[in-house]
Formats: structure tokens, sequence, C-alpha cells
């Protein structure tokens, strides 16, 4: 097994799930209590990763930062590299395709906030931003903990934008949806049986504990 | 400058009434207006608007001269800055915080010791001392309203707005917990504003009270006035009580208290908890019409009077009689002309003990 590239998968998608938990508070939040009446088409911005195949999202992507673009330019002036097939320009790829799995359990938690306990904390004095984060917050944890948790898990199985944004370079940007890739390129199926194996196992580790932190009883271990 | 809250606002929903009220709060001395009416009335929503949580179409709102709302010049005071204590129909207590930190939640801008001797202070108040470290969802449903109550009046609102503050509790708890508001609306001295659809409430508690009905406020008035003296069907049908007058009671026995009311004694059922004052409540259709004279009854109480209005209201007829108070009476067309109903006829008129509500009032 390539522990190189199980380290940058597990570094891509700590890093993802970081930002995206910071990202997508207020994008979910102006979501669930935004009354403008267009709030849908920024919905289905949100959303498109969710349709789209992750070679077009890449596509894009590489267009846009690619140095002939105004932002790649600026970034390469800045920087002194290019972002496509680096880890920056992965990571960035890799916050626009998870946006959707943290944004959407994000916005349905806060959904579920009873409005009166809201307005309720407004007469009581608090400003909206307080209110979020003294009675909102901690009433969604459940909600921001599924987010965060399907953004990881998203991100560790990734594949096309991978390849389209980060290219395949060892131990910058190959991942090990990569790597089983390349193993039945170059027929190692024991290599790629291995490191299937490997992210079946957390894949399906993650969803329990999501699916399992959602039950509104907790069944293994009865609370008292 | 004007102590009292100005209110002329329309606010429409989609597929409801419009609501187009104007109503002025006396705020000096404090004193407790009842917003009565059916559900749908727009009480609740003149509540909303008040505490800020809801925005009228038109109209402004005035608190001590300072604006509120305005919607021609887009003034909007968020709720957050008008003092409030808000309560809310089901107290939309924090489940995620203790009785303790429900109550310190609006608490900012003092010391931590300050914080502590208010809490304490509000919950010895409420005598709720022993929940402190409860969470909401461990308390029964009174328990939940004085814990509400408390963390409305902790932050020392200038105005304390209650929508329909016993409610959401069952029959017995809701005639104590009533009795217990009464009091603490009068030891706290701030002007408040309740919502109720319950009678026996806007009695006991308001100070004057204002009628809705389909978006509209019929009448307004000191409470007692209001349901005695409706000034239109409209509003006598909204209230539904007609007989409303003060009394003392003289002896409770057997259940049975006797109350003064002017010259006359008038028999009751005894509640739990009555003091010496209280409001005498009689619907008109509990009153019967007998000629003076005839045999007795199991009605404990025959009061002899004049007629003194007849009123037609289709196949009924409203009668008031002049019997040392003025009591009203609903009987039918046939009974007006069979018992020769007219102005100042003499008659007796009968009720149960059981038809007599007492509300205690100090």
């Amino acid at each position: 097994m390539n522990w190189m590239a199980i380290w940058v998968t597990c570094k891509l998608a700590t890093l993802t799930s970081l930002a995206l938990l910071i990202i997508s508070l207020p994008i979910a939040y102006w979501l669930t209590y935004s009354k403008w009446r267009w709030k849908f088409l920024i919905e289905s911005i949100v959303a498109l990763p969710l349709v789209l195949p992750p070679t077009v999202l890449g596509f894009y992507i590489l267009i846009a930062i690619g140095p002939h673009s105004p932002m790649g330019h600026f970034y390469t002036d800045l920087v002194g590299h290019p972002l496509p097939f680096s880890f920056q320009g992965l990571l960035l790829a890799s916050i626009l395709y998870s946006l959707p799995f943290a944004v959407q359990p994000f916005a349905a938690t806060f959904e579920q906030v009873d409005r009166k306990l809201i307005e309720a904390s407004w007469t009581l004095g608090l400003s909206k931003l307080k209110t979020f984060f003294k009675l909102i917050l901690p009433l969604s944890t459940a909600g921001l903990i599924t987010g965060v948790v399907l953004s990881f898990a998203h991100t560790l199985g990734e594949f096309g934008v991978v390849l389209m944004v980060g290219g395949n370079i060892e131990g910058v940007t190959r991942t090990v949806s990569i790597e089983i890739y390349d193993d039945v390129q170059a027929l190692n199926y024991i290599g790629a049986a291995k490191t299937s194996a490997l992210l079946l196992v957390v894949s399906y580790a993650v969803l329990l504990l999501v699916y399992a932190m959602n039950r509104r009883v907790w069944s293994v271990w009865p609370q008292k | 400058m004007a102590t009292e809250i100005a209110l002329n606002i329309r606010k429409t929903f989609v597929g409801c009434t419009t609501i187009a009220v104007q109503l002025r709060l006396p705020l000096d001395p404090p004193s407790v207006t009842i917003l009565f009416g059916p559900s749908g009335s727009g009480k609740t929503t003149i509540l909303r608007c008040l505490a800020g949580l809801e925005q009228p179409e038109a109209g402004t709102i005035l608190c001590h001269g300072q604006i509120w709302f305005d919607a021609a010049t887009h003034v909007h005071v968020p709720p957050q800055a008008r003092g409030l204590g808000y309560m809310a129909q089901n107290y939309a207590l924090f489940p995620n915080y203790t009785v303790e930190g429900n109550i310190a939640y609006g608490l900012s801008g003092i010391s931590v010791q300050e914080k502590k001797v208010r809490v304490s202070e509000v919950l010895s108040l409420l005598q709720i001392k022993e929940l402190a470290q409860q969470k909401p969802t461990q308390l029964s449903g009174g328990q939940q309203q004085r814990v509400a109550l408390a963390r409305a009046i902790a932050r020392r609102p200038q105005l304390l707005l209650l929508d329909e503050p016993l409610s959401a509790l069952d029959a017995p708890t809701r005639i104590k917990l009533c009795e217990d508001l009464r009091m603490l609306l009068t030891r706290l001295a701030i002007p408040s504003v309740v919502v109720t659809h319950d009678w026996t409430e806007a009695l006991s508690l308001g100070d004057q009270m204002a009628v809705l009905d389909d978006g509209r406020v019929l009448q307004i008035g000191k409470p007692q006035e209001v349901f005695s003296q409706p000034i239109n069907a409209d509003v006598a049908r909204v209230v539904g009580i007609e007989t409303v007058i003060h009394g003392r009671i003289r002896e409770i026995r057997d259940e049975l208290a006797t109350v003064q009311v002017g010259p006359v004694p008038v028999i009751a059922m005894a509640s739990p908890g009555l003091e010496s004052d209280v409001f005498i409540c009689i619907r008109a259709e509990d009153v019967t019409l007998e000629l003076a004279g005839s045999s007795e009854t199991s009605a404990r109480n025959h009061l002899r009077g004049t007629v003194q209005t007849v009123t037609s209201l289709g196949a009924l007829v409203r009668v008031t009689i002049n019997c040392g108070f003025l009591l009203t009476a609903l009987v039918t067309r046939s009974a007006q002309s069979e018992l020769r109903l007219v102005i100042g006829s003499d008659v007796r008129a009968a009720f149960k003990a059981g038809s007599v509500h007492l509300i205690p009032r100090r």
C-alpha cells in the first residue's frame, strides 16, 4: 500500500472538511433564513456539484485557475507557481466539489431550530449573530457533524476532479482513488484490492457514524 | 412626552383577514391591557408587531413618543432594542440551557456577580429556586410557564408582552397560575399586554381590555364594563358573557358562597382560593325569567326586578332587569310575549348557583 497517497488523501479530506465547516456556515445560514425571492438561484448553484460530472467541474476549475485566467495569473504572481497541479489547487477544487455535502446538512439542521426560540432570543436582546452562536449552533451539533463527516468522506473518494485539477504527482496530489486506478492500469490487482478495501471500510465506518448520530434514540447504548 | 404606546397599523396575511387597528395603551401608571378575541382575530399579530417580530405594511407604532415603527419612513426598531419581556404561547424555553441558563441568557452588560443576584432574585420571586439546574424538558407545563416568565422579567423590561400565558396549561393549574400571575403583575408594576381568548383570565388580569374580532378593535374599556355592557351585538357574541358585576363574599358554607352584590345576596358555587372581592359573572342564557309570585324551583337565586331594556336578536330577545344590579337574560320571542315582557314590567329572574362564576379580583 502506498502510504504517501493515503497521507495526501487524509490531509486533503481533513483540510477540505475544516474549510467547508467555516465556509458553509454563513452560506447555510443565509440559505435558511433569507427571504430573498431569487434564493433558489443560489440554492441550485450550491447543489450543482451533486449532478455535474466531476470532469466538467474539474475542467471549469482548471480554466478558472489556469495561468491564463486573471485569477490564476494573480495567484502565480503572488506565490510564484501556478495553482493547477498543486496541492492548494486540489484543495480549492475539493472544497467546491464537496460544498453541497456540507451546506445541505447545515441548512437542514438550521431549518429544524424552532423559529419561536430564535424570536425569544431576539426579544431577550441578543443580536442575530449572538443568537447564532449561543442558540442555533449549539442546537445544530448533530447536523454540523453530519456535514463535516460527509464532506470528509466525499473528498476521500473523489477521482475525476483530482485527476483534472491535481494531476497525478506523487506525494503532492496523488490520492488513494488515483492510486487504485494506476494499480489497475499496471495490472497490480493485489495493490488495488488492498487500497479499495481500505477505502470501503473507512467510508462505511464514516456513514455508520453519520446515521448513528442522526438517530433520535441512541439504541446501541441506551441513554439513562 | 406621551406615556403611552400608540399603535396604528395595517397588516395583511395572504388568504387571511386584514388587521387594521388603532390602539392606545397607557404606560403610566403601569397597567395590564388585555387583547381579547377568538382565534384568528389578530390579537397575536398585534402583540408580535409590538414585539417587533412582525412588520405591518402600513402605519406607525410609538412608545413613549419614540418611533418603534413607521412604514412611511421605513423605521423599524428591532426587537432587541425595544426593551421587552416577551413570552410566546408555548414558552419557547431554550432546550440546551438549564432553567438558570435560560434566565441568565438575556442578561448582558452586567458583571457575573450581578447576573447571579438577578437570576436568584427572579428565581425566588417565581418560587422556582429548586428548579435552577433542571433542563426545560424535565419541567411540567406550569413550571415551564414560571421559567418563561422569569426569563422575560429578568432583564427588567419596560413593557411585558404575554401571548396566551395560561392556555397551554391544564385547567386546575391554570386557575392557580392565573392567580399567581395577577399578583406578580401587580407587584412588578411593569406595563403589560396580555393576549387571551379566555374571559376569566381577561377579568382577572386586566385593567383595560380591547375586544378584537376579524382584525378590528370592537370595543375598549375596563374588562367588567366591556363584558357587562357590550356596545353592540358583535361584542356580545365575542365576549359571550353578559352580566359581570363586582361583589363581596359574605360567607362560604357547604361549598356555597353568599356574595353581596349591592343590596342583593347572590348564591354561587365556591371555588378554592377566593378572597373577599370577586366578580360575579352570569351568562344571559343561564338566566330564567318567571312571573313574580310563581312556585319554588331548584334554582338558588330568585331576584325580583323590573325590566329595563328589551332588545330583539332575531329568534331571541335580550332583556336587562334591574334587580339591585343590572342582570341580562336571553329568552325566546314566544317567552317574551307570554310573560308580556315590556320595559317597566315586574319579573323574577332565576339562576342556579352553578351558573354563577366567581372570578377573584382585588
